[in-house]
């Protein structure tokens, strides 16, 4: 999933939602700005009906466990199914980017995935949407007028167009309905 | 298998066989990224195009080491960590009439310059050797001239504020148009190497080795690896420091450090106290 301005209370309402019951792992790339994501984990922890961590470097990603991407590194997934970082230069103006992200998971997991992009001022995520549609993964686009910015999702849209394109109270539904 | 993976094993062969450059340990999903990055750069149509050019062209090589090196750092990036070796290390590190330090992977130079100011600061510059070693000799020619823009100073200052630095950053460089320069007296003790932490030895016996953000290429056994050639670098109570969220939990060679400050990755080597 990911995320930028308005990001917080989106991942609070989409995590809320989610079923306990999922055993596929979720991974949270959202722009905070600050150089530390433990805040915005405890913050996703108070609503979500997952447990919810920041996303450590070679450890093995997780079924039923929220991953978040530290702040100031892309994060991606080995083909071992493992967390790599990288500090390589911003993408889309952005580091973690939401296209490194995209991408990578596309390809660890051989496009059985399901990418979801909502709110945000920029167009981080869009080239990755459309990188996870071309190799067979399924795309999720929050309705950009129920978005508190509406720019990212747009041009998740405009690029890549969605499978779903969905209001933010009915993003976790979904996600429930595809991979339960 | 993906075409593209058959093509990024073949460009790994490559650059082994032609050039003796060992990236097979590289971690693969960075390692994949940097090179389709080659492939739009340098304007071929594909990997395979640029195995091509890898085995053929005369002088392609460094193109394609500074693509594969991406030297991206800053002046004290996580500033905690630089006060804490300052308020730790520095004061066992005192206790050493010579000083040496090794710093693997300098990039661009920044965190060598941050690192020559700390020492400056605490007195200790003049007995330290500082060793700042790189694969990429584009990257060891930029940190030796220690230019840098403008626009990335202020950020910088603040860095060095929060380090716990005692003057102002720009006590140490002159300002030109887009550009600082760092005051070339903060590299008198510098020496600047070409170092490959993959295929070359032990390069000096240290007190301390800053290596941030290098082993996160890596993938486990060459972490490990690494990690053993630092363990065989470094003075007995030798400090070591690493990349603020870089995991050695998965390298046997761990056991041989324990830590300083854990969550700044600031270990030493031996030691009491277990990890
Ligand atoms: C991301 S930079 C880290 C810069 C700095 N230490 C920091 O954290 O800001 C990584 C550096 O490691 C260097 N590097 C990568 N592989 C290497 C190798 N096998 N031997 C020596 N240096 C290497 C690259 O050339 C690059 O300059």
């Amino acid at each position: 999933m990911g995320c930028s301005a308005g990001g917080l209370t989106a991942l609070q309402e989409v995590l809320a939602q989610v079923d306990a019951r999922l055993t596929q792992p979720v991974i949270v790339c959202c722009h905070t700005g600050s150089s530390d994501v433990s805040l915005l984990c405890e913050l996703l922890a108070r609503h979500s009906r997952l447990p919810v961590e920041e996303a450590s470097e070679r450890a093995p990603v997780r079924g039923g466990v929220v991953h978040v991407a530290p702040s100031g590194y892309h994060l991606l997934i080995e083909p071992t199914l493992r967390f790599a970082l990288s500090v390589d230069a911003k993408v889309a103006y952005s580091r973690p980017s939401i296209d490194v992200l995209f991408e990578s998971v596309t390809d660890a997991y051989r496009g059985r995935i399901v990418a979801v992009l909502m709110t945000g001022a920029n167009a981080d995520g869009a080239e990755g949407l459309a990188y996870v549609r071309a190799h067979g993964g399924y795309a999720v686009v929050q309705d950009p007028t129920t978005a508190e910015a509406a720019a990212m999702p747009q041009a998740g849209l405009d690029i890549a167009g969605a499978d779903a394109c969905v209001p933010l109270n009915a993003i976790a539904g979904t996600l429930n309905q595809l991979c339960l | 298998m993906d075409i593209e993976d058959i093509e990024i094993e073949l460009f790994v062969r490559a650059m082994q066989l032609r050039h003796g450059y060992d990236f097979s340990g590289y971690a693969p999903a960075s390692l994949k990224r940097r090179v389709l990055q080659l492939v739009r750069t340098q304007d071929v149509s594909d990997i395979s195009e640029l195995n091509r050019r890898v085995l053929h062209e005369e002088g392609f090589l460094s193109k394609v080491i500074e693509g594969l090196s991406v030297p991206v750092s800053e002046m004290f990036r996580d500033p905690q960590v630089f006060r804490a070796l300052r308020d730790k290390v520095f004061p066992v590190l005192a206790s050493y009439p010579q000083i040496n330090i090794w710093q693997a992977g300098c990039a661009h130079g920044q965190e060598i310059y941050s690192l020559a100011i700390l020492l400056e600061e605490a007195g200790l510059y003049e007995r330290s050797q500082i060793y700042a070693t790189d694969f990429n000799d584009a990257a060891l020619a930029l940190a030796q001239e220690g230019i840098y823009a403008t626009r990335d100073a202020r950020d910088w200052s603040r860095n060095y504020q929060e380090a716990g630095g005692q003057r102002s950053l720009s006590d140490y460089y002159s300002a030109r148009y887009d550009f600082i320069k760092l005051d070339h007296r903060l590299r008198r003790n510098v020496t600047f190497a070409n170092h490959n932490l993959v295929t070359d030895d032990v390069f000096c016996e240290a007190h301390l080795i800053l290596c941030r953000n290098v082993l996160i290429y890596f993938s486990n056994p060459l972490q490990d690896r690494t990690l053993g050639l630092f363990r065989d670098s470094l003075v007995r109570g030798g400090f070591l420091c690493l990349g603020t969220r870089e995991n050695i939990d998965f390298a046997p060679s761990a056991v041989d450090f324990t830590n300083v400050d854990g969550a700044l990755r600031i270990y030493q080597l031996g030691g009491r106290q277990t990890r």
